[in-house]
């Protein structure tokens, strides 16, 4: 059966493959080569070597490493509100408490509601409370900033409950009993039976919350748009404007580009060899 | 070991054919000439810019169809998304033959891509030729095709109500005739508001990011006007507009404080309000003037509960207390200009030119432009009296004609980017919450101008 699949393999993942060159690799390799050329449209570019990079980089107004650094506060933060929140939510409702699925739904329902208009919808929740104070979100970036994280972490929780859910459940019930007869309290039993058995969880886990964080665009877009005076911009929406608000600067648009996915790809691996070794085989 | 090489090189052939296949297709868009189509008839493509167009210039395509028999594609992008599909599209080997440009930045942004309309009927029928966008040839590379207008419009019911109280420091529209009168009147209305039925003089003023055009573009073209044509500088000669001094600064914070200062809001609550809050808040009787041009008046009539008739909406010119404001009008111009693709085949764009020579310069399309798109169209095909139905359309056409005023010309369409644009309303919106000092926001205006227009060069 394994040496028949093995056999067919080329002809079973060819669909698949033609699909991600077309929508990936193919623009992937064309993007690539635009970020070191000068362009307006992206079928008539002109070579210009590493010349995007330093402007990306170098220049005052490119605004490029202070929404690396906030888009990277942002992350630190949301990691772990978003993994503490939904972990704690996860032990809550595997307690077998009544009415257990009822919130399982509650809590999964903002997942369900696109990031525009969840942006939108608690912009004006954010801006009616601070109305009190005669301020809005705006006023300063922390505001934008705690505005983001609420939201994010809104959104993000109750998925990451559900995969947290289900690892919890998988534990098998003789570790638990087992642990039990032997006398081992609340904490111990967090500590060195539930957390190593769900470190798959925490894996996928931190490398969603991480990548999805690093990644916002909608809700950044509606809800700041990276106001006060670019002070909440975060990279996927610095690119963003950086190639389509200003003439001369797609090119260092695209640049940017290719930095903020071999900064994803890398984060990501870093953390997946992190979090995996962590893992129990079991 | 061998199937493993089967499949390597399967999935090396799937991507080379698959690259193979992209990069010819690409290379079409670039010499459509040369491929043996059919030479007689000719391609019109139009991407349109505003969407609340579409349906007039689909019913134009089908006009002209039955006229000519040449079909004709409207294709309308999203709105806001302009740049984003003509950067598409202008990509693909249908490339639009027919986009549209903001102005003279959005011409150099595309200055590769426009045909030479220099002998066309568009531009020998333009009435003031030095509208249109000259390349660095001296050849006529945009036409514009629609003129609009901006000013302070103000709610007559209100006004007229204000008028009749006694001790106003105006009996008319008329009397308002300089900064220091306007002042006087809106601080005066501000402090009776309660008298009369108003939360505020102006509607607010709306800072949101994306919502602050009204200020770091039209408000900003009054005092950028005056201080090139103070100094006798052609907004076309790009040496001298490299670099400016904001010299008139505090003329526009001092209208800019007026606004903010006598509003229906706070001015730390500006961040939250768009330019759609500002215009119902006017259309509910809540507010007695606003900052805006004739395209609004859909925006006042469309507002559920909308107190403005037709007859009650009036413009005053944006005095800044600057040149001779006596004689100030409106701020008339254009920043919708009219490119042909330079890169479709000649068939495709002479028959995009006989399209648009059509439309401006025969009855039957002129007609159709009055009628169904409702500008004002800057071509002398067109009766000076040919005036589009809103009252706010009619009354800029009034003003245009009107030799006894100076109108501002837009001198913003050589703003040099959006970023500029962007971070000047960022730093306003920073001011108006009290964070920032108007010294520091002209620094920056000047700063930001400067790097901006290196940056398009």
């Amino acid at each position: 059966m394994y040496k028949q699949l093995k056999r067919y393999f080329p002809i079973f993942v060819l669909p698949t493959l033609i699909a991600f060159a077309i929508a990936f690799v193919v623009p992937f390799i064309l993007g690539l080569g635009l970020s070191f050329s000068k362009f307006t449209l992206v079928t008539d570019a002109t070579f210009t070597g590493f010349d995007n990079y330093v402007r990306a980089f170098t220049d005052p107004s490119s605004n490029f490493i202070p929404a690396l650094g906030f888009t990277a506060a942002f992350t630190i933060v949301c990691i772990i509100i978003v993994n503490v929140g939904a972990f704690a939510l996860a032990m809550l409702l595997t307690k077998g408490l009544k009415g257990s699925n009822a919130f399982r739904s509650v809590f999964f329902a903002p997942n369900l509601i696109g990031g525009i208009v969840l942006g939108y919808v608690w912009n004006t929740i954010l801006n009616a409370l601070l109305l009190s104070a005669d301020r809005t979100l705006l006023y300063k970036p922390e505001y934008g900033f705690w505005g983001l994280v609420l939201v994010v972490s809104w959104q993000m929780i109750g998925y990451m409950m559900i995969i947290y859910i289900s690892g919890i459940n998988n534990i098998p019930g003789d570790i638990r009993e087992a642990a039990a007869i032997d006398g081992v309290n609340k904490r111990q039993s967090l500590r060195h039976i539930i957390l190593p058995s769900v470190m798959p969880s925490i894996t996928i886990c931190t490398f969603l919350t991480l990548t999805n964080s690093f990644k916002l665009f909608d809700q950044n877009l509606a809800l700041t748009n990276g106001g006060p005076a670019n002070k909440t911009e975060m990279l996927a929406l610095n690119i963003y404007r950086t190639f389509y608000n200003r003439n001369g600067w797609s090119g260092p648009g695209q640049a940017k580009a290719v930095v903020f996915f071999l900064l994803v790809g890398a984060i990501a691996l870093i953390q997946l060899r992190l979090t995996r070794s962590k893992e129990t085989s079991n | 070991m061998k199937k493993r090489l089967l499949a390597l090189t399967l999935t090396a052939l799937l991507l080379f054919t698959l690259v193979a296949a992209c990069s010819p297709s690409s290379d079409n868009a670039d010499n459509t000439a040369a491929s043996g189509e059919d030479v007689s008839g000719g391609r019109v493509y139009f991407l349109n810019f505003k969407p609340e167009q579409d349906a007039a210039y689909q019913e134009i395509a089908k006009q002209y169809e039955a006229a000519t028999g040449v079909k004709i594609k409207v294709e309308t992008a999203a709105s806001g998304t302009y740049e984003q599909t003509l950067r598409s599209e202008l990509a693909k080997s249908e490339s639009p033959t027919i986009f549209q440009v903001n102005g003279p930045v959005g011409y150099s942004a595309w200055k590769d891509y426009t045909a030479d309309l220099t002998g066309s009927e568009i531009y020998k029928h333009l009435g003031d030729k030095s509208m249109a966008i000259a390349g660095s040839d001296g050849n006529i590379y945009a036409v514009p095709f629609a003129i609009e207008g901006y000013g302070i419009i103000a709610n007559t019911k209100i006004l007229d109500k204000y008028f009749a109280l006694g001790g106003s420091k105006a009996s008319s529209t008329a009397d308002i005739k300089s900064f220091a009168k306007l002042k006087e009147v809106v601080e005066d209305m501000q402090a009776r508001k309660s008298e009369l039925g108003i939360d505020g003089v102006f509607a607010s003023t709306s800072l949101k990011p994306g919502e602050d055009w009204r200020w770091q573009t039209h408000l900003v073209n009054v005092p950028m006007y005056y201080e090139w044509s103070d100094a006798g500088i052609d907004i076309a000669d790009k040496a001298a507009t490299a670099e400016i001094k904001f010299q008139f600064a505090d003329n526009f914070k001092d209208i800019f404080d007026l606004y903010l200062n006598n509003s229906t809001i706070a001015p730390s609550l500006t961040g939250s309000k768009t330019v759609d809050d500002s215009m119902s808040e006017f259309a509910l009787g809540k507010a007695a003037m606003v900052q805006n041009g004739n395209w609004a008046y859909g925006q006042i009539s469309g507002v559920d509960g909308n107190t403005v008739e037709p007859g009650d909406v009036t413009y005053l010119p944006i005095y800044i207390g600057a040149g001779g404001e006596a004689k100030q009008g409106l701020c008339i111009g254009s920043e919708n200009y009219i490119c042909i693709n330079g890169k479709a085949s000649a068939a495709d764009q002479q028959a995009s030119q006989d399209f648009l020579a059509w439309l401006y310069t025969d009855p039957a399309g002129v007609a159709l432009v009055t009628e169904q798109l409702g500008f004002i169209a800057p071509f002398d095909t067109f009766a000076g009296d040919a005036k589009p139905s809103d009252p706010l359309g009619a009354q800029v056409v009034d003003w245009n004609v009107d030799g006894s005023n100076t109108n501002v010309p837009w001198v913003f369409t050589i703003f040099p980017s959006q970023q500029f644009k962007d971070n000047f309303g960022g730093n306003l919106l920073l001011y108006a919450q009290g964070q920032m000092e108007w010294s520091a926001i002209k620094d920056a205006v000047i700063a930001d101008w400067k790097t901006e227009s290196a940056n398009a060069e």
